[in-house]
């Protein structure tokens, strides 16, 4: 339904080009939800925001972007206003920016039902009703009638879902929905967000920096690092084999409730590249144990290897011979190309 | 009242720092309401361990921590510190304790004062207090950039902007080491970073600690954070402690219904774990202005019976350092599961 190709989104800024997405591709089938996962500015929004064809102006992209096998987000932004709610919706990070101050939230449902399904004022009115309380929002009428400073980070959540899914979206993009919120109603939301589009049989995109909330409820996970997707696999497969030294070390720096206390973390050395001037080679290779020379001349190529499905960009993969090789090579020459602190 | 009570206190021989019965209120605008933020909270720690504090947003983390730190004063309670109680000291004598009472906070970069060199940054209270000679003050800001894993030559005359998340926090690490605090209350250190950095300062924390001989208490809300740093836990929620005990005991047989719910809704990274048959709990935190009388988890609970809402539970012993506010606490091992009415998404 949805197919990514090679696209890449950069930033006029003035330190330079921001190169904040550099040659992502994946492909998303109807009632599948993939995974996005990375730490801060590695391009999770700036890649959402370029499949919603929500750019600023200072921003030009390249690839290609398919929905049911036509071209999106080209340079008409009126022809995306057709596609958002219809087609595709978002639910964001926080929902008081996304949500308008001054409107009752149920008008905020009403409207967008009455833009682009063309419905009459009491057909709206009732579905509104209908998608509150599908949400889990007690008293729905009250609630209709609020605006949303007076409603708690949660309940506003369920409503940026309910306006979100108002006008059946084929696809649904969340962005760290649930990162503002308390573990408890953050459980609530995701599973309020999966029983959703279990019965939509919606298309789903989760981006999270959380490895724990895509390890149970994506399909399939991409992983990335700087601009790039380094690596993807089916979920199971991502975590019983993992291959890319950044998704290992990712995985093994947070602490885990089943480790006795005082365990010692496994952090990762250094920081992320800057976007302006990346590094020539491999972006992790300054922080990767596993790098050699190679690895900091000619960037790997994100290609499936053995098991179909499961792509990485690595030139000494975790659990291959080669990659034990050359971890073995830098650990008995004492972290030579490890990075500093 | 609920979640109130002492039984787990120490020995005060034993403790650096005992706090009893603390109160906190703020009032709502001129209605004659107040926040009850903080209700009856006691705690203690001993020199060299680390104490963690860990619940949702809004249950009284912070204002635990300032209130130690007097800042503000409490409006209640007793704050024992080396032998006397801060909650009564005033002007000079209050001030004079910060040097041995030092606090770090989440946002690691509005935390620094922008316009400062980060020499200057880590020497502030050196100089504030004179502490030593201008050459032994040098020599010990040399020390602590080496040990937060700085440069002294490259990275002194640096201000924080150019420095990233973590190494801002780094930078407050050693700034609130430079007075040789006997006790440092960390409120959420490292919720505002990235985890490969998380993992970095966490490790960082125990370093320093061991090589100052420090004492924390450590505020956060993710629970396998807490786990990894602390000696002993406390649970919070809506401003009264549910659940106290050693991190290993309390993780793998919590007590307390709250305790339980909110092991089983972190997620987990571990796809053989499947989310939707964890219990989930319904509704959200009620508002401290108002809290459910008797028991405050009760409303959502779903052990809670006629007793909760009638009576506060008091804090008693379950096991060798475990303590539980609860009326009808989970015995060991015991599964949470949800009543009808509470499993509501
Ligand atoms: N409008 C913009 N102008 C210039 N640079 C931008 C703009 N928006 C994003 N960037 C840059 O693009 C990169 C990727 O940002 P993005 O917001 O996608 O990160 P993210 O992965 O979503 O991070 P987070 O976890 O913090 O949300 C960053 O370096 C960011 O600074
Ligand atoms: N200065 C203040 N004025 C009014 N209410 C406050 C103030 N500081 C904190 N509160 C309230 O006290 C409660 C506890 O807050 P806080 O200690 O910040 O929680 P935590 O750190 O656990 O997230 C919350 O309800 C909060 O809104
Ligand atoms: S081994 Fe080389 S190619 Fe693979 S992640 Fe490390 S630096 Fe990159
Ligand atoms: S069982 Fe009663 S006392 Fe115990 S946590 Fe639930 S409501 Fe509170
Ligand atoms: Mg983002
Ligand atoms: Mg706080």
């Amino acid at each position: 339904m949805l197919e990514v190709k090679d696209v890449r989104t950069s930033f006029k800024t003035d330190r330079g080009l921001v190169k904040a997405v550099d040659g992502v591709s994946f492909t998303l089938e109807r009632g599948e939800t993939l995974g996005v996962v990375g730490e801060s500015g590695c391009g999770k929004s700036v890649l959402s925001k370029t499949i919603m064809g929500l750019l600023p102006s200072n921003a030009s992209r390249s690839g290609s972007i398919k929905f049911e096998g036509q071209e999106i987000g080209g340079p008409s932004i009126k022809h995306m206003r057709d596609f958002w709610g219809t087609q595709m919706s978002m639910v964001f990070q926080d929902p008081m920016t996304a949500l308008n101050p001054v409107m009752k939230v149920g008008k905020q449902i009403t409207e967008s039902l009455r833009h682009h399904l063309d419905v009459s004022r009491e057909f709206a009115n009732e579905t509104a009703l209908q998608l509150l309380s599908s949400v889990g929002i007690p008293e729905p009428e009250r609630r209709l009638k609020q605006y949303a400073f007076e409603m708690s980070g949660g309940m506003r959540q369920r409503v940026m879902i309910a306006i979100a899914l108002a006008c059946g979206p084929k696809m649904l993009f969340a962005d760290e929905p649930t990162t503002a919120l308390d573990v408890t109603v953050q459980a609530q939301i995701l599973d309020l967000l999966e029983a959703q589009q279990a019965e939509r049989f919606m298309a789903m995109i989760l981006v999270t920096h959380d490895l724990g909330v895509v390890a149970g409820r994506a399909d399939n996970i991409m992983v990335m690092y700087a601009g790039q997707s380094i690596e993807m696999a089916p979920t199971r497969t991502l975590f019983s084999q993992m291959r890319h030294p950044y998704t290992e070390a990712l995985l093994k720096s947070i602490p885990k409730l089943n480790q006795a206390s005082h365990t010692r973390l496994d952090a990762i050395g250094g920081r992320p590249p800057d976007l302006v001037n990346p590094p020539v080679g491999c972006r992790f290779a300054p922080r990767c144990p596993y790098a050699q020379a190679k690895c900091h001349q000619e960037a790997p190529p994100l290609m499936v290897h053995d098991t179909p499905g499961h792509e990485y960009a690595c030139w000494f993969p975790v659990g291959t011979p080669q990659g034990a090789e050359a971890l073995a090579k830098n650990q008995g020459s004492i972290g030579t190309a490890v990075g500093g602190q | 009242m609920a979640g109130s009570g002492t039984a787990h206190l120490r020995d005060a021989n034993e403790v650096l720092l005992r706090v009893e019965n603390l109160l906190v209120e703020f009032p709502v605008g001129r209605s004659g309401l107040k926040v009850n933020a903080v209700t009856n909270i006691s705690l203690d720690v001993k020199p060299g361990e680390t104490l963690g504090l860990v619940g949702e947003s809004g249950c009284g983390k912070s204002t635990t921590g300032k209130a130690i730190m007097q800042l503000p004063k409490p409006t209640g309670g007793s704050v024992m510190f080396e032998g006397r109680d801060i909650a009564k000291l005033q002007g000079e004598e209050l001030r004079a304790i910060r040097t041995r009472l030092q606090m770090i906070f989440q946002d690691p970069i509005s935390s620094l004062n922008p316009r400062r060199k980060v020499e200057d940054i880590i020497a502030e209270g050196l100089n504030i207090w004179k502490i030593g000679t201008p050459e032994q003050r040098e020599a010990k800001v040399n020390e602590l950039m080496e040990a937060i894993g700085f440069d002294p030559a490259v990275q002194r005359g640096k201000r924080p902007h150019q420095f990233s998340g973590g190494q801002c926090q780094r930078i407050s690490i050693a700034r609130a080491v430079a007075t040789d605090p006997k006790l440092i209350i960390c409120d959420e250190p490292v919720s505002a970073l990235d985890v490969s950095v998380q993992a970095q300062i966490l490790n960082l924390l125990e370093d320093m600690k061991a090589r100052y001989g420090l004492t924390l208490i450590f505020i956060a809300h993710d629970l396998a954070v807490v786990k990894n740093i602390s000696d002993r836990v406390v649970v919070m929620y809506l401003g009264k402690i549910c659940e106290v005990g050693g991190p290993d005991e309390l993780y793998a047989n919590p007590r307390h219904p709250y305790t339980a719910a909110l092991l089983s809704a972190i997620p987990v990274p571990d796809p053989s774990v499947k989310p939707s048959e964890r219990m989930t709990l319904g509704g959200e935190i009620p508002s401290p202005v108002t809290p459910p009388s008797g028991c405050r988890f009760r409303t959502r609970c779903p052990r809670a019976e006629a007793l909760c809402a009638e009576q506060e539970p008091q804090i008693h012993q379950v096991g060798a350092d475990h303590f539980v506010a609860c009326h009808f606490p989970l015995e060991a091992g015991e599964t949470l599961t949800a009543s009808s009415e509470s499993f509501t998404v």
